[in-house]
């Protein structure tokens, strides 16, 4: 086999794996603008279940609900995981190796175990009278099984970030006259911003799509996963596949964004690297 | 069966009085006028929580309500417009799974809409809140054929919604002769074209109609038996669905399936290949009815509801988009003559007298049937007893290779 | 750095979190598979567990299959995809992580309306006059539906493995006289060890414990572990006691998984160095 031929081969081989993915995806993009219900037979074009979408009271509660439960724990969850990586870091190294492990436990565990042991904590809570009248599950269990899961994630995004930085920084800081309070809010925390940013953003995705944990907690409460799952069990109605689609170009957006602030930023960090340099050579 | 049979003749005394006195109930009394299709009575206070700010957490069967899909209208925005009470209406798909997220404490609502024997249980459990019929004057709209059914002997707990029986679908187009029993579902020719109930009392008793029990168990063996007859039926069975059922058999993806009326009518709408029977060995009769949970915050502003939910004009659009029967007389009256002696929503006296009623089962033979269940639906034609060996192979092969690895990292480190 | 006595307080309010909503949680567990419901203890539970043996066997065997067909499918093309050039490979890493973006509840939705009787794919083999096919409601299909929602998992993993990988190694083991599988088996399975390892985890774990894609994929009568405990919890069969042994025992297996790849994954490391 010569070269060519292998390279033919691997271009088909991964034209082939995006088909799989993508098919699907691309079946309910279609069959959004299908006019008749049939999931099977193309018979016009129409906009009407985008517009239905539109109005559909329960999905957009639904989806109100997942963006502000996202917001609230990953914000939340990113705060308590900054705190504990700072935290964590300044610990032995045994003490170090225990809490890392523990914290493993969500990300590993499957998420039904994590949900079910989550919703008994919950139900003994209640038993034992927390909650009040209105019983506990709802927002507060939403927000705590959230946050749960969510936490691991800041800690393991930030921490690599946190012992790759240079402890000369933090001192000199400390020498030259900070409060160790300044020294962090002034040197550490703009350095860490990056990874905690990035691990923001993961927690934000990881919250809105969850469903089994939400599931087993979120009392009478609907987030967007498990409306889309009410829906899926009753007659289905082409509206979730105009769900799907605007989700699919939604993401799309979002990822060719952030890849474009991505480059331009790489960009001026190479021109600002190159004049940088020029300057020394200047010098 | 005395029930249902005291329920026909009380339907038809019912028709025949329609026939009689063209005015009915609901006409006395102003009303007053939400939108194009619904008006309720004006001598109720509807608007006394509306500064309140309350949040009403309804939670009903899917599909079980005219929610404003499908050009139907819409119940609850009706609703939320006419008392300022905001609805959170979410939905459930079997009265075991409702019972289940109550009694784990997992979510508190204001109305819940079990069947007859949930009730049962669930107010011998005492999950339920006895009514304030001050607060339902609309309760005296039910027909009293309807009421004071064995459990909830005083209507203490609860208000029927709808009812009807469960039967038979097929598709005219899949099968070769109509089906006319139970035993169709056990057909071999239709393997792997026949869905089936996926939950415990429904199959249940359709088992027990085939091999000729009662549909309410009376002992724990009994239990064993009529399981070991949904067993036999796996290999037939090509899913076990609720209302997964609509997309199915209005796509044609399988021959037949055991569903309620009610959602029949809904099904051959969509497709008209579809037909219904009442198998000979005789269905189910049920009765859902709406409740407060015990532990309901809005105990005043759910009687409201569910005073609202039996204003005739309420009940009319809801019976016409689910396709359940209604117990409310004013609404039956109002039906269009095709839904009104539909022998599908309203069957004759011969399949009532065949109907039976879930009763609420004593807890030994519950445990029975809901453990059996699970084992029931675990169950694997062919015995799975070569997976669990293969299975133990495995684990030993793999514990035997790690063990052997280590070994060899042992014995490479000595060097 | 920062290696005070005070920062190390910073992490309280976390270790306080991760007590009460991480440890406290589990031992909840295993205390409800260990008592019945008037709070006595007893093994019942777990011996009750023999019954559904057929669903634990059935569960492990899809997961495995359904990670074995991962790992055939994902390693050409994590190796492919590594051969690319820089800025065409960030593009395609990012059209792999698309669909894991997008709900999977939606995902396999979309599996569920293809695979019908009368689905699309029937249709278009009917072109052919070939089928129709019974493909959903079959074991079949709840492996196909975890392969696609956990492919991603997969091939991300062995993709950064491979990145690592000199295009030099693979071209000295040529000239050493290596042929492909060669190739394959002495320089790229152990390099990509790590790599396989997670994409291993990270694709059974989830084929295991799941729900979904048994229930929408495999109509009911395909049960899984998931599904069972479910029942338990939320679902037909309500027993919380029940419920948490079979949530234990998921708990082992996950946990004998990850000790035998985390072994695979030490053993390889240490070949590399």
């Amino acid at each position: 086999m010569n070269k060519k031929q292998s390279i033919i081969l691997q271009r088909t081989y991964i034209i082939l794996i995006f088909c799989f993915m993508y098919l699907p995806i691309a079946v309910m993009i279609a069959f959004s603008f299908n006019e008749s219900k049939s999931r099977s037979n193309f018979t016009g074009f129409t906009l009407d279940w985008y517009k239905s979408l539109f109005h559909n009271e329960m999905i957009l509660s639904a989806l109100g609900l997942s963006l502000v439960l996202a917001l609230v724990s990953s914000v939340l969850a990113t705060v308590l995981g900054t705190l504990a990586t700072i935290g964590i870091n300044s610990m032995s190294r045994r003490t170090q190796l225990i809490v890392n492990n523990i914290s493993y436990v969500p990300v590993v565990n499957p998420e039904i175990i994590t949900g079910v042991s989550l919703m008994l904590l919950f139900v003994l809570a209640q038993n034992f009278g927390l909650g009040g009248e209105g019983g506990l599950f709802g927002w507060p269990t939403l927000i705590i099984a959230h946050i749960t899961f969510n936490v691991p994630y800041v800690i393991f995004n930030v921490g690599p970030k946190l012992r790759q930085l240079d402890p000369s920084l933090y001192n000199a800081a400390l020498d030259l006259g900070c409060t160790p309070r300044q020294a962090f809010f002034k040197v550490i925390l703009p350095q860490l911003s990056p990874a905690i940013l990035s691990a923001f953003l993961i927690c934000l995705t990881y919250s809105i799509d969850d469903f089994m944990i939400s599931y087993f907690n979120s009392g009478t409460m609907q987030t967007l996963p498990i409306a889309i799952y009410s829906m899926t069990r009753k007659k289905v109605s082409p509206e979730i596949n105009a769900l799907s689609a605007v989700m699919f170009c939604v993401i799309l957006a979002i990822i060719l964004i952030s890849n474009a602030a991505d480059s331009r930023a790489y960009r001026k960090n190479q021109t600002a690297i190159r004049k940088a340099m020029q300057e020394e050579g200047d010098r | 069966m005395m029930k249902a049979e005291k329920l026909f003749a009380g339907v038809l005394a019912a028709g025949m009085l329609a026939m009689a006195s063209a005015p009915s109930v609901w006409a006395e009394g102003e009303t007053i006028t939400v939108n194009d299709d619904i008006s309720v009575s004006s001598d109720y206070d509807w608007t006394r929580f509306a500064d309140d700010n309350i949040t009403l957490n309804v939670y009903n069967w899917g599909l079980y309500i005219s929610d404003g899909s499908d050009d139907s209208v819409d119940v609850l925005s009706a609703f939320e417009e006419l008392t300022g009470i905001k609805v959170n209406y979410t939905t459930f798909d079997s009265n075991e799974s409702l019972y289940a997220k109550m009694k784990s404490g997992g979510a508190t609502y204001d109305v819940i809409f079990p069947s007859d024997y949930m009730v049962g249980k669930m107010a011998a459990e005492g999950m339920l809140a006895p009514l304030d019929y001050e607060n339902i004057p609309n309760f005296a709209q039910i027909g009293e054929e309807y009421l004071g059914w064995d459990f909830d002997p005083d209507n203490l707990y609860s208000v029927p919604y709808t009812w009807g029986t469960t039967g038979l679908i097929y598709n005219t187009t899949l099968v070769d002769e109509a089906p006319t029993s139970w035993a169709a579902l056990w057909d071999v020719q239709y393997a792997n074209n026949v869905l089936m109930f996926n939950n415990s009392r429904d199959a249940y008793a359709i088992a027990a109609k085939k091999l000729g029990y009662s549909l309410n168990p009376a002992s724990v063996e009994e239990v064993e038996t009529v399981m070991q007859e949904l067993k036999t039926q796996k290999s037939v069975v090509q899913a076990y669905v609720m209302d997964e059922i609509f997309d199915k058999m209005e796509g044609g993806e399988a021959a037949m399936a055991p569903y309620y009326a009610g959602d029949a009518l809904t099904m051959i709408e969509e497709n008209p290949d579809l037909a219904f029977v009442h198998p000979s060995e005789g269905v189910n009769f049920f009765v859902d009815s709406m409740c407060i949970p015990a532990n309901s915050n809005n105990k005043e502003a759910a009687e409201l509801f569910i005073n609202y939910m039996c204003e005739p004009s309420v009940g009319l659009v809801n019976c016409d988009y689910i396709g359940y029967s209604t117990p409310i007389t004013a609404v039956w009256e109002q039906l269009d003559d095709d839904l009104k002696y539909n022998e599908i929503a309203y069957p004759g006296e011969e399949v009532m007298n065949n109907a039976e009623v879930f009763t609420t089962l004593p807890d030994e033979i519950n445990a029975a049937l809901d453990s059996q269940w699970s084992e029931m639906k675990s169950y694997e034609e062919g015995g799975s007893g070569w997976m669990v060996v293969v299975l133990l192979a495995l684990a030993l092969v793999i514990s035997f290779f790690n063990i052997w690895r280590k070994l060899r990292k042992k014995v490479r480190d000595d060097y | 750095m920062l290696k005070s006595k005070t920062s190390r307080w910073l992490a309280g309010p976390y270790l306080v979190w991760m007590a009460a909503f991480i440890v406290v949680p589990l031992f909840i567990v295993i205390w409800y598979a260990l008592t019945n419901t008037d709070g006595q203890f007893t093994l019942e539970n777990l011996t009750q567990i023999g019954r559904y043996s057929s669903v634990f066997a059935r569960s492990l065997i899809l997961a495995a299959v359904s990670t074995v067909i991962c790992l055939i499918l994902a390693f050409p093309a994590g190796y492919f995809l590594s051969r690319l050039r820089a800025n065409k490979q960030h593009i395609m890493l990012m059209l792999v992580m698309l669909p894991m973006w997008m709900n999977f509840l939606l995902r396999t939705y979309a599996w569920m309306t293809l695979l019908e009787k009368n689905g699309l794919i029937n249709k278009f083999l009917g072109l052919f006059g070939i089928g129709p096919f019974n493909m959903i409601n079959t074991s079949g299909a709840v492996v196909l539906g975890m392969v696609y929602n956990y492919l991603p998992f997969m091939i991300l993993p062995i993709y950064t493995a491979m990145t690592k990988i000199d295009d030099s190694i693979i071209e000295a083991a040529q000239d050493l006289g290596c042929n492909i599988w060669q190739i394959l088996w002495r320089v790229l399975v152990p390099l990509t060890g790590p790599g396989i390892a997670t994409g291993i985890t990270q694709v059974f774990v989830p084929s295991v414990s799941t729900f979904i894609i048994s229930r929408m994929l495999g109509g009911g009568s395909n049960l899984l572990i998931g599904d069972l405990i479910e029942l338990q919890f939320l679902g037909n069969s309500y027993n919380l006691n029940l419920g948490s042994a079979m949530s234990l025992v998921l708990m082992v297996i996950v946990l004998l998984c990850m000790s035998f790849t985390s072994s695979f994954d030490e053993s390889e490391m240490e070949g590399v160095v």
